[in-house]
């Protein structure tokens, strides 16, 4: 237990906390308003959508792969399930089945593409973002359903706290259960650290693979619905770009292209912390066209610290193997 | 022993691409001929194909290194805005031609400039510091993106003097002036590819960059010369978008990052990195504008046209896939434990 | 009469025109430390794969268990109890030391909780089996290579291996580790656990086996009781070569050196390395991975720095900060992996031949000449023999020995003063050794200096002008190989 918490301490996650500690307190100071409950759970309530993403995104890149089309998963699956919401009575319950089903399906279409055609994750990932979001705006002309459920835009709260927030905090913490204790979990980790073995191990990749990448589809399916919910509508063009925001806090938070590293809580961290650069930049008058900058720039540097952290000292192969 | 090209390995048949090319040209003009065949299409294609074919070179390079360049996009729409701000900060209605020509030569450095700037911070990122390819560029997509926004707060700067819209809009013996930039760009980076020792560097470093240090090659020069040709390259592309559109913004092109890379893999640009030549993405770029324009035509919808890219894009991936395997023989031992599938998801 | 655990029969598999195996026999009796020797390149690894299931035999018979097979499945030979320790070890750096013990039954399985519980006394029951004990919550990505060795043997054990098969799992060893190896071998065979020892290093099979199989170019040349044999007849069958004590004399003349090393110290790695390498000579640099053969040949080369010492070619001190200022002062070097750092092997021959000189082909504006180029490649590939029909093909589809001699070509193409060789028969076929062995010796004679870096003692002793034994980072003899016997010289690596 010892060793676990020093090398927790020197970990990126812990320097991340630190950070945003930091931050935390430099804007309590000088940003008006900051510190209130009010506004900090504004903030989360704000990231809600970003944070579900993200946690599927986090098990793709674990996995050693990476997922570009989760937004657009969203949107297509947010305008499928309101559509069934819209023709059929339901419930959340079938709401969020729907949305995780839809989802989940769009998602195992990229793993098959990607098993099937032995191509870079990336190039396929971008393909079908670009078809998905595509072909939604074409088939809907662009205009956004309004005429939602009542039963469904009734605002909630989950022991004080927003709904969007409370499915977050529950996402989240299912993926790290998942990540932790559950079997399936760990040989993630494992095909993300040594594909040869995992496939040695007789670990089924391609099942593996259309698990990740359908799981990064059902997450983006339900971010998708909980959009839907806050914003009241269901537009097709809304979550266009927003899967670079998803990646950029992921990478922020430690999980790394190459597959094998990363974790809930430091994609937690790199979430609130580029939240609350925006809020605290806002609340103190920043104009928020820096804000790209200012993110872009945090990402660069964070790319480089790790990196230089993780540089091999390798003296002589025999110890890095 | 032949002296072949090298990086021709695989290569589609530039034969298949000229066929599919033929079979798209017949297609749409047997569906709309006299709209089709009117010279006005023909012109029309010859002016849209340079930009979005020196972006696709811009593309090219990194993808043949083993790499990705995301910020493209992103580094053209900076270079456009910066080297519209120099134009029209200092040429006014009555300014004389001697400062005029003082005024765009300044504007073009300063563009270069900026392009040599980003294309060293991502060159640097990736040999330096060894940060994948892909998530730096990411990160340097979203700065650049986010210092145009800053500086324009996504506006628009336009109004440039006739020499620079000559450029985009001007014709040489019928043949437009930006259609011949990018046959020179075409031509530098074939050879560049092909003919020189930086290409083969990046062909090997595509393919196996470890063992190219071993080799002595220096694999930091290599990558820095990579991205900045790739920055240097979307410097040029801005140019043309400035000079047609006679604006710059920051958020043009971007559904063209997408098609970049389609037409690179389509071109026979192996995704993994080491092999790619021009040739094959030249003509691959002249049968998507010939696609592009044939919807256009007939009335496709662009945004279905764009799906229709996506799904292109897989049929692309497809046909990579079956040459590869078509291709690959094993003849030793040594290939059956070495032969390396693409590790993880 | 005992059942046999595993019997390979008449087992054949080609590769497109290479014959991997032609009609090999392997019988494995429970509990028994069977060692299956031979070089490189003699089969050993294509007949374990088509054990583990990976690779299916052209024709042959398999019987495990007493139940016949035409091929194997990895599940199939799992099943009945093989597992195979590959030389990579394949284990999961980011996952915990029980995680990867405990791996099949509490990992592998999907779709359930991990019991820590369970997971925890299993791979502790592992390591006490073996009689080993490390730390369970460790990353084995932070465990030094011996110890991550253990860990996959603990996973053979949690996994009811009956019969663990370790492929060249001493190449990576210091002398010590490799003792505590071989007593966790032995430990094995108490618990009625049969161990198939893949490997070409006598003294460790000799230490260790109760019976060996010997292969040679693809054939069985022998099943032995190890208490049978002694070691000059073991390296005479696995070499195929009467011991015929055909060694060289050291180079007469005083021709000063051509690559000279004086107290070259680099921390931890090796300490006051003096040699020194004249041209025309074969200095054989012998020492088992560990004794800092490698780093120091890379310090050579110009990758990595020393901390004390000076390095002189033809008389002059020189300083290497980069590999490319090592090749302008005329020193090549072959690295030891040949697939992954001596040639780039999706790219074509020639690019592989030529990428040290590319500045050399150039005319005009900075462009490689292709009628130079042709003629480059063309020229090399005949000197070296480089047997191929057009050197357009990717490198990859060439036999190991061509490939080495591609990248002898590489180097020669550079005008070297100085060669490196690490390793550079490893995973070549008899027949073509000798091949290379012959160009080594024209080099040598065209007056180059050659420095052969081996752990293969025939190979160094019958080479070499003098011999240098490397132990713990420092040189612990020299010796010319008339001086000595094959048997004494791996006496002295062993001390």
């Amino acid at each position: 237990m010892r060793e676990r918490l020093t090398s927790l301490g020197r970990s990126h996650e812990a320097r991340l906390a630190v950070i945003v500690l930091a931050i935390a307190a430099f804007f309590a100071v000088e940003a008006p308003g900051f510190p209130t409950l009010a506004n900090l759970m504004d903030l989360l309530e704000g990231r809600a959508v970003l944070a579900i993403l993200a946690a599927g995104l986090l098990v793709v890149l674990i996995a050693g792969g990476i997922d570009i089309s989760c937004a657009a998963v969203a949107a297509v699956s947010q305008y499928l399930v309101a559509l069934c919401l819209i023709r059929w009575t339901g419930n959340w319950a079938l709401a969020l089945l729907l949305a995780a089903g839809f989802g989940a399906a769009l998602g195992a279409v990229n793993a098959l593409l990607i098993h099937a055609l032995k191509a870079p994750p990336v190039i396929v990932t971008i393909a079908t973002m670009t078809f998905y979001f595509s072909m939604l705006i074409f088939l809907t002309k662009g205009v956004s359903l309004y005429d939602l459920p009542d039963w469904f835009t009734v605002k909630v709260s989950i022991l004080g706290v927003p709904l969007p927030v409370a499915m977050a905090a529950a996402v989240l913490g299912a993926t790290a259960f998942l990540l932790r204790r559950v079997s399936l979990g760990r040989q993630i980790f494992g095909l993300g650290g040594n594909p040869e073995a995992a496939r040695r191990m007789g670990c089924n990749v391609a099942g593996l693979q259309v698990f990740i990448y359908g799981f990064s589809g059902a997450m983006a399916g339900l971010a998708g619905l909980v959009q839907a919910y806050r914003v009241e509508e269901v537009a097709p063009s809304a979550l266009i770009g927003r899967e670079l925001d998803v990646l950029a806090a992921v990478v922020l938070g430690g999980a790394s292209l190459t597959g094998g590293r990363g974790t809930v809580g430091g994609t937690v961290l790199g979430i609130v912390l580029l939240a609350m650069l925006h809020n605290g930049l806002t609340l103190m008058g920043v104009s928020s066209y820096l804000f790209g900058s200012v993110t872009g720039l945090l990402i660069l540097l964070s790319l480089a610290a790790t990196s230089v952290s993780q540089g091999r000292p390798q003296k002589g192969g025999r110890h890095a193997g | 022993m032949q002296a072949r090209d090298p990086g021709a390995r695989r290569d589609p048949a530039a034969s298949l691409l000229v066929g599919l090319i033929v079979v798209a040209v017949i297609a749409f003009g047997g569906l709309s001929p006299t709209r089709f065949f009117a010279p006005g299409t023909w012109r029309a294609m010859a002016f849209q194909l340079p930009e979005l074919g020196i972006l696709t070179l811009a593309m090219m390079i990194p993808l043949v290194s083993g790499g990705l360049n995301l910020a493209i996009i992103a580094t053209a729409n900076l270079c456009g805005l910066v080297m519209a701000a120099v134009l029209t900060r200092l040429i006014g209605v009555a300014s004389p031609p001697g400062a005029v020509a003082g005024a765009i030569a300044l504007a073009l450095s300063a563009g270069l400039g900026a392009a040599l700037l980003v294309g060293l911070l991502n060159g640097f990122m990736v040999s330096v510091l060894r940060v994948h390819p892909i998530l730096v560029t990411l990160g340097t997509m979203i700065l650049v993106n986010g210092i145009s926004i800053a500086a324009t707060h996504g506006g628009v700067i336009g109004g440039f003097p006739p020499a620079i819209l000559l450029l985009g809009n001007g014709t040489v013996l019928g043949v437009p002036v930006s259609l011949l930039l990018f046959g020179l760009c075409a031509a530098g980076v074939g050879l560049l590819l092909a003919r020189t020792p930086f290409g083969v560097g990046v062909r090997m470093v595509g393919s196996n960059e470890r063992a190219t240090r071993f080799s002595g090659v220096n694999t930091t020069r290599v990558l820095i010369g990579v991205y900045l040709s790739s920055s240097t390259l979307c410097w040029v592309a801005a140019l043309v978008m400035i000079a047609r559109f006679n604006s710059a913004r920051a958020g043009y092109a971007e559904s063209y990052l997408l098609i970049t890379i389609l037409a690179a893999v389509l071109g026979g640009v192996d995704p993994f990195g080491g092999f790619g030549r021009v040739r094959g993405v030249v003509l691959a770029l002249c049968l998507l504008q010939v696609i592009s324009t044939g919807f256009n035509l007939i009335g496709v919808n662009p945004r279905l046209s764009e799906a229709i890219w996506g799904a292109t894009m897989v049929a692309a991936l497809v046909i990579a896939r079956i040459r590869v395997r078509w291709a690959g023989r094993l003849s030793s031992p040594d290939q059956a434990s070495t032969l390396a599938s693409p590790g993880g998801p | 009469m005992v059942r046999p655990l595993v019997e390979m029969l008449a087992i054949r598999r080609r590769f497109g025109g290479v014959r991997a195996l032609s009609g090999v026999n392997l019988t494995v009796l429970p509990g028994e430390v069977h060692c299956l020797a031979g070089e490189n390149g003699c089969g050993k690894s294509t007949l374990i794969k088509i054990l583990s299931g990976v690779l299916a035999p052209d024709s042959g018979r398999i019987v495990l268990n007493g139940a016949e097979h035409a091929r194997l499945t990895p599940a199939a030979s799992q099943a009945a109890g093989v597992q195979i320790i590959y030389q990579d070890l394949s284990l999961f750096p980011n996952l915990t030391v029980e995680e990867n013990i405990a791996f099949r039954r509490h990992v592998g399985r999907a779709g359930r909780l991990v019991r820590v519980g369970a997971m925890r006394s299993e791979a502790q029951a592992a390591m006490a089996r073996l009689g080993v004990s490390l730390r369970l919550g460790a990353l084995v990505r932070d465990l030094p290579i011996a110890s991550r060795q253990l860990v996959a043997i603990c996973r053979t054990l949690a996994a009811d291996a009956r019969l663990v098969v370790m492929d060249e799992p001493t190449a990576s060893l210091t002398h010590q580790e490799a003792d505590a190896l071989l007593a966790t071998i032995r430990g094995l065979r108490a618990h009625g656990i049969a161990t198939v020892f893949v490997s070409h290093r006598l003294d460790d099979m000799m230490r260790v086996g109760d019976r060996v199989t010997v292969l040679r170019d693809g054939a069985n040349a022998g099943t032995f009781a190890m208490g049978d044999l002694d070691r000059g007849r073991l390296g005479e069958l696995i070499s195929g070569r009467r011991l015929a004590d055909a060694v060289k004399q050291p180079l007469s003349g005083s021709a000063p050196p051509a690559l000279e090393v004086r107290s070259l110290s680099r921390g931890g790695e090796y300490e006051g390395i003096n040699l020194a390498v004249r041209p025309g000579e074969i200095l054989g640099l012998i020492g088992r991975l560990g004794s800092g053969r490698t780093e120091l040949a890379l310090t050579l080369f110009g990758m990595n720095r020393p901390e004390a010492g000076e390095i002189l070619v033809r008389g002059r001190s020189v300083a290497l900060d980069s590999n490319r200022a090592a090749i302008r002062e005329g020193i090549g070097y072959v690295p030891e992996d040949r697939l992954s750092l001596g040639l780039v092997m999706p790219q074509s021959i020639a690019e592989n031949t030529l990428v040290t000189v590319l500045g050399r082909l150039c005319g005009r504006l900075g462009l490689i000449d292709p009628q130079r180029r042709a003629e480059t490649v063309a020229r090399w590939m005949e000197r070296l023999q480089v047997k191929t029909a057009t050197a357009e093909r990717p490198v990859m589809e060439l036999s190991g020995g061509n490939q080495q001699r591609v990248v002898l070509a590489k180097w020669l193409a550079t005008e070297p003063r100085v060669l490196i060789l690490d390793s550079p028969t490893a995973g070549i076929d008899v027949g073509a050794r000798a091949g290379l062995y012959r160009t080594m010796d024209e080099l040598a004679a065209l007056g180059l200096a050659i420095l052969l870096i081996s752990d293969e003692v025939e190979e160094v002793r019958h080479q070499a002008h003098r011999i240098l034994v490397m132990l713990g980072g420092r040189i612990a003899g020299e010796y010319s190989p008339s001086g000595i016997t094959d048997e004494q010289l791996r006496e002295v690596i062993r001390a």
